[in-house]
């Protein structure tokens, strides 16, 4: 039996009440944790009767940027696209890929850039392309961390010296010891990040370190020890974010996808929920095209096509991770 | 013509005072407040009352809209539960004390305030024109787009406030914009000082930040005797954030202690 996890908690308040339409067959195996397979990807067709909510396209606060595919230096269980060193089923975008997906941000009125992979600093032009991007926004590298060498800090502090634009990194950790870290992003991943972390803490710098919670984690009782662990690796002021776990990808081989489909079509989109939802303030650039959101960039389904500006159109929440977005838009805390 | 425009009011009623006479000294014709006059602070009516009896033109902030109909604060500036707890608690404290006449107020203010002068269009917002807690950050808004904001707003100058850091952009077009930053707190700069924002049409530099020294003291002795959270008290103090510091784009974060 599967340990709960808080957010199941949260889950229990929206599963399907007497309000809920009348269900087939099909429908009601599926309610059914115990026999259902786990399964991640678009809700199939005929099989589900119910209609996810629609959410509406707002603001362009996030374009996010896959400039590395799914190549990655390591392959973390738990990672939701499958990315590893080895990874190419979504090729590394070229410098003028980047370019057009910016200069079409720009044209949308887009608020924040973010670059992904993969890794991003396995990008040979990166340096190149964080300078086109500081050129018209604020930059977020969501990283790893175990590239950030020397080399890579003077980078960064200098591009931040050249901008009025925020240049940030998102670096992940998920654990404050090995064990805890390691169980998830490979062994020996913990010594390298805190490395980095010492080394970014040295430069004057403070990366948001975004933390998944994965087992045992959860983020009211984590974020004091995460913070306390990143003042004694000499970042002055720490910054934490925690992130759910998306159980697709690698992470539905290594514990399981999702079960009740039955909770998106159940619960109605508040509008503060519905604003916090990715889809509803952002997209996603891959070298295969635009996507609905970062999570869904390995679904041909989520594909919305090749220009930025014909994408900004209501989403149907027709995927099972979308539950978790939803949650999380339901807790709206960090 | 010359103006004043507070932002970030949140229950300083002494800084406000200070303020307004300041604002008057330097000649100001008018005063705009650019909304979020209640939170954080105590005896919320009394800001209330100086803005009425003045006749201050003011813009609605989420605070006021949701003091004023009872509702939780939206927007995302407490991001994490310990904060959270705290803006509970201001806000539930902000609700008990705000008199009834002033809620209705508060509920009934504008979410823009324009007005032209000498050909040139201003919009007064509390966020940005499209969302009341939008937030405007000088390392966080790309120019472009402040552009379209403007553009689409019909603005030649835009104001607004509602991140707490006061500061101006002229855009390739010619449009300004200008966020007026907080009397209600310092600007996490390490000095008990709050800021304005001044405009002199004839100056050549139009806008300007007025820093304004005031009775800091008070504010924290009325904050503690009030039973608020001590953090803001510190912060008030010691002219750093202690709180709403996870939403500061890095580079003002850097900025701070915290």
């Amino acid at each position: 039996m599967r340990r709960q996890l808080p957010h199941d908690r949260a889950l229990g308040s929206l599963r399907p009440g007497p309000h809920l339409p009348v269900l087939g067959p099909e429908m009601a195996i599926l309610r059914s944790p115990s026999r259902v397979p786990a399964r991640t990807g678009p809700v199939p067709e005929g099989l589900v009767q119910l209609r996810m909510p629609e959410v509406r396209f707002r603001f362009l606060d996030a374009l996010w940027i896959q400039v590395t595919g799914t190549r990655c230096n390591i392959a973390c269980r738990h990672c939701f696209s499958s990315c590893g060193p080895k990874a190419d089923q979504i090729p590394m975008m070229s410098a003028g890929q980047v370019d057009e997906a910016l200069e079409e941000g720009r044209s949308l009125g887009m608020r924040q850039v973010y670059f992904t992979g993969g890794e991003p600093f396995l990008h040979p032009d990166l340096p190149r392309m964080v300078r086109a991007a500081l050129r018209l926004a604020p930059l977020t590298i969501v990283t790893n961390g175990l590239l950030i060498d020397d080399r890579a800090v003077e980078m960064i502090l200098e591009e931040s010296r050249r901008t009025r634009y925020s240049l940030d990194l998102r670096v992940s950790l998920d654990g404050t010891t090995a064990e805890e870290n390691d169980r998830v992003r490979g062994r020996g991943t913990f010594e390298k990040v805190s490395e980095t972390l010492r080394r970014l803490g040295r430069a004057g710098l403070s990366p948001l370190v975004a933390v998944v919670e994965h087992e045992g984690i959860v983020r009211a009782e984590a974020r004091e020890r995460f913070l306390q662990f990143l003042r004694d690796l000499g970042i002055a002021r720490p910054r934490v974010q925690f992130q759910s776990l998306f159980r697709m990808g690698r992470e539905m081989r290594r514990t399981h996808g999702y079960h009740d489909l039955g909770v998106l079509a159940s619960a109605p989109l508040l509008s503060e929920v519905e604003s916090r939802l990715p889809c509803a303030t952002g997209r996603a650039v891959t070298s295969q095209g635009v996507y609905t959101c970062p999570m869904l960039v390995e679904h041909q389904s989520a594909r919305l096509g090749d220009a930025l500006a014909k994408s900004l159109h209501p989403i149907r929440m027709n995927w099972d991770t979308c539950q978790t977005c939803m949650l999380d838009g339901l807790h709206g805390s960090n | 013509m010359r103006a004043a425009f507070f932002g970030e009011v949140h229950g300083n009623s002494i800084a406000l005072e200070s303020a307004m006479r300041d604002a008057q000294r330097r000649g100001a014709e008018a005063i705009y407040c650019l909304g979020d006059v209640v939170g954080f602070g105590p005896h919320p009516d009394r800001s209330v009352e100086l803005l009425r009896e003045s006749g201050v033109a003011t813009v609605q902030g989420e605070h006021d809209y949701a003091v004023g109909n009872e509702k939780p604060v939206a927007g995302t500036c407490y991001t994490n539960p310990g904060e959270e707890r705290l803006a509970r608690l201001d806000h539930d404290y902000t609700l008990e004390k705000i008199s009834p006449g002033h809620r209705a107020w508060l509920a009934a203010l504008p979410r823009r305030i324009s007005f032209e002068h000498q050909g040139v269009r201003y919009l007064l917002v509390h966020g940005s024109p499209r969302r009341q807690d939008e937030q405007l950050w000088e390392s966080s808004t790309p120019e472009d787009l402040l552009e379209l904001l403007a553009r689409d707003a019909d603005a030649d100058v835009l104001v607004c406030a509602h991140t707490g850091l006061h500061w101006q952009t002229a855009l390739p077009s010619g449009r300004v914009v200008v966020n007026a930053g907080a009397l209600g707190r310092p600007a996490n700069d390490g000095t008990r000082r709050v800021w304005y924002a001044f405009l002199d049409t004839e100056a050549e530099e139009p806008f300007s930040f007025v820093p304004l020294e005031y009775d800091c003291e008070r504010l924290a002795a009325q904050m503690r005797a009030e039973k608020l959270p001590s953090e803001f008290a510190e912060a008030i103090l010691t002219g750093f954030w202690t709180t709403g510091l996870d939403v500061l784009p890095v580079k003002e974060r850097l900025r701070g202690r915290h």
